[in-house]
C-alpha cells in the first residue's frame, strides 16, 4: 500500500450551456512517502483541481483518496498548500502568518514563536520576521508561504505552481532552496507545474496529463540524484520528450504554446 | 506646498469676490455681512465659549450615535453576509433605506421621542447604520477565496476561519464603511439638530435664524464643513490609507 493514493478519480464541473465538463477523468496515481511528484499539463487540463481534491478543498465525483490508508474528505493541516499568487495573510507580519498554522493548534505563542523563526531561518528570511507581506517581493512571499506550510509539518506538501509567477532568477534560486528543504526535510510533495524544465529539475516522477477529457497520458520516473545539473543529457533528452507529448497533445484550443513549457 | 499656495490664493479669491457683492449693498448688511464680521463673530464665538461648548455638545451626540450605527451596522451586516436567502431578501431594503435623507426621520423621532436627546441621536443612527450594513456586507463577501482556501488547508475550524481570516480580511471595508458612516452621521445629527433642545451647533444655527443674526449662521456653516472635512481628512483617511497600504490594496 502507497503513503498517497489516487484511485480512479473522476471530477465533472458544470458549464455555461448546461453540460458536464470532465474536467478529471479517470484518475490513477500512487505517491510513496518522501517523494517528491510534479504534475505537468496544459492548461485547463484540471491540475489545479486535482490538487484541491487533494486539499480536501472541493470533492470528487467518484473515486477513492487515500493519504496513510485514511480516505481523505476534507481540509486538514496534514496536507498543506502553497498558491501561485501570494496567500499571505496582509494583516500580519511575516512572522505570525507563518505562527498562523501552530497558533490555531493552540500550540503556545512561545514556542510558536521559536519554530516559526526556525523556519524562516531555513527559508533565509529571518530579518524580515516583523516586516509585513505588502513590503516583500514576490520571491521573499512565497519563501515565506513555504515556510508558513513547512512548519506545520505537513505529511504532504502540494505546490500548485508556486513560482510560475517569478522571474526566471527568483524562480533558480528558490529550486535551489526548495530542493534543500526537501533534502532535509524528506516531505511529500506534489508540485503542478506548466514548466518543463522546472519539473525535470525538481521530481522523483512527473505525471503528464493532457486536456479535454484531463487525463494522465505518461508518468515518467527521473532517477538522477539532487541537486541535478540541468546540462545533465538524460535530463536534456527527457524535456524533449515531453515536449512531444504535450505537442502531440496541441491540435486542440487551449493547447500548449511554446512558450508555455519552454523554461 | 504648490497645492497649499493655490489652495490660499482660491480662498483670497472668494473672500474678494464676497466682499465685493458686501461693497455693492445689495441687502442690508445684518443679512449679508462681510467677511470681516463673520470672522469677528468665530472669534467671539470662541472667546465667550459658546462655539466651543456647541462642538462638544454636539461631537457627544455624534460619538453616542455613530457608535451605535457601527455596532447594528456591523452586526446586521455579518448577518446578511452569512446567509444567501437573507442577503437576497432584505438587500433592496437596505439599500433604499440608504437613500432616504435623514432628515425625513425627523417627524418620527419627534413623534416617538419628543424633544429629547434621543430624538437626536435617533436621527444620527439612521444616517449612519444603513452604509455600515453595506460595506460590512461587502467585505465579508469579498475575502478572497485564496485566503480562506490557504487557512482551510492549515486546519482552520469554522470560528477561527471567522475571526482570524474573514473579519481581518474584510477590514478595508470596515473601516471605509467607518468613514462613510461618520460623514453620514455628522450630516444627519445636522439635520437631527434642528429639532430638540440644547444648544449643539445645529441649535446654534438655528438660533441665529431666529435672531437674524446671518453673521453666527455663517460662521456656524463655515464650523459644520471644516470640522466635517477636518475630522474625515486627519482622522479617517489616515487610517483608510494606513489599513489600505497594509492590506497591499493601496497602488
Ligand atoms: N469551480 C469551477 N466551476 C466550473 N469550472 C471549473 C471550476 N474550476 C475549474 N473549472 C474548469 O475546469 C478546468 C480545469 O481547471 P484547473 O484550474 O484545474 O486547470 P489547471 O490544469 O490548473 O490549469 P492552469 O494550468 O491554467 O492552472 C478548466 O477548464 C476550468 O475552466
Ligand atoms: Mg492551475
Amino acid at each position: 500500500m502507497a503513503f498517497l493514493e489516487i484511485k480512479n478519480v473522476n471530477k465533472y464541473f458544470p458549464m455555461e450551456n448546461g453540460s458536464q465538463l470532465n474536467v478529471l477523468n479517470n484518475i490513477n496515481f500512487k505517491i510513496e512517502k518522501h517523494e517528491f511528484v510534479s504534475l505537468i499539463g496544459p492548461s485547463g487540463c484540471g491540475k489545479s483541481t486535482l490538487l484541491n481534491i487533494l486539499a480536501g478543498l472541493i470533492h470528487a465525483d467518484s473515486g477513492e483518496l487515500l493519504l496513510n490508508d485514511k480516505a481523505i474528505t476534507k481540509p486538514g493541516n496534514d496536507r498543506v498548500m502553497v498558491f501561485q499568487e501570494s496567500a499571505l495573510f496582509p494583516w500580519l507580519s511575516v512572522i505570525e502568518n507563518v505562527m498562523f498554522g501552530l497558533k490555531i493548534q493552540q500550540i503556545d505563542k512561545k514556542t510558536a514563536y521559536t519554530k516559526a523563526l526556525k523556519q524562516l531561518k531555513a527559508v533565509h528570511l529571518a530579518e524580515f520576521k516583523d516586516s509585513y507581506p505588502h513590503q516583500l517581493s514576490g520571491g521573499m512571499k512565497q519563501r515565506v508561504a513555504i515556510a508558513r506550510a513547512l512548519v506545520i509539518n505537513p505529511a504532504v506538501l502540494l505546490m500548485d505552481e508556486p513560482f510560475g509567477a517569478l522571474d526566471d532568477q527568483t524562480r533558480l534560486l528558490l529550486h535551489k532552496e526548495l530542493i534543500n528543504l526537501w533534502l532535509k526535510t524528506k516531505k511529500t510533495i506534489v508540485f503542478v507545474t506548466h514548466n518543463i524544465r522546472e519539473a525535470i529539475k525538481l521530481s522523483d516522477r512527473i505525471i503528464v496529463f493532457a486536456n479535454n477529457p484531463g487525463r494522465i497520458i505518461e508518468k515518467i520516473n527521473i532517477d538522477l540524484p539532487q541537486p541535478r545539473n540541468k546540462d545533465n543529457k538524460k535530463l536534456v533528452e527527457l524535456e524533449n520528450r515531453i515536449l512531444n507529448l504535450l505537442q502531440s497533445e496541441m491540435n486542440f484550443e487551449g493547447g500548449y504554446r511554446y512558450e508555455e513549457i519552454g523554461a | 506646498m504648490k497645492r497649499l499656495v493655490h489652495r490660499i490664493i482660491f480662498v483670497l479669491f472668494i473672500l474678494l469676490i464676497w466682499q465685493l457683492f458686501f461693497k455693492l449693498n445689495i441687502w442690508p448688511n445684518y443679512l449679508f455681512p462681510s467677511p470681516m464680521m463673520v470672522f469677528q463673530t468665530l472669534l467671539e464665538g470662541f472667546k465667550d465659549g459658546t462655539f466651543v461648548n456647541a462642538i462638544i455638545i454636539s461631537f457627544k451626540r455624534l460619538l453616542i450615535g455613530f457608535f451605535i450605527s457601527i455596532i447594528f451596522g456591523v452586526l446586521f451586516g455579518l448577518i446578511i453576509a452569512s446567509n444567501e436567502m437573507i442577503d437576497e431578501t432584505v438587500g433592496p431594503f437596505i439599500l433604499a433605506l440608504q437613500s432616504i435623507p435623514s432628515i425625513v426621520w425627523l417627524p418620527l423621532a419627534l413623534l416617538w421621542f419628543s424633544l429629547g436627546e434621543a430624538a437626536i441621536i435617533f436621527v444620527v443612527v439612521l444616517g449612519g447604520t444603513w452604509n455600515m450594513v453595506i460595506n460590512t456586507r461587502t467585505g465579508i463577501k469579498n475575502v478572497q477565496p485564496v485566503f480562506m482556501q490557504a487557512a482551510k488547508t492549515m486546519g482552520v475550524n469554522k470560528i477561527q476561519l471567522f475571526w482570524k481570516v474573514i473579519i481581518p480580511a474584510a477590514v478595508p471595508h470596515l473601516i471605509t464603511g467607518m468613514r462613510l458612516s461618520w460623514a453620514f452621521s455628522w450630516r444627519a445629527l445636522m439635520a437631527g439638530e434642528l429639532i430638540g433642545s440644547g444648544s449643539g451647533l445645529g441649535q446654534l444655527l438655528m438660533w441665529g435664524r431666529d435672531m437674524g443674526n446671518m453673521s453666527l449662521v455663517i460662521s456656524i456653516i463655515i464650523l459644520i464643513g471644516s470640522i466635517g472635512y477636518l475630522t474625515d481628512n486627519y482622522i479617517f483617511k489616515k487610517i483608510e490609507n494606513k489599513v489600505l497600504t497594509r492590506w497591499g490594496l493601496n497602488t
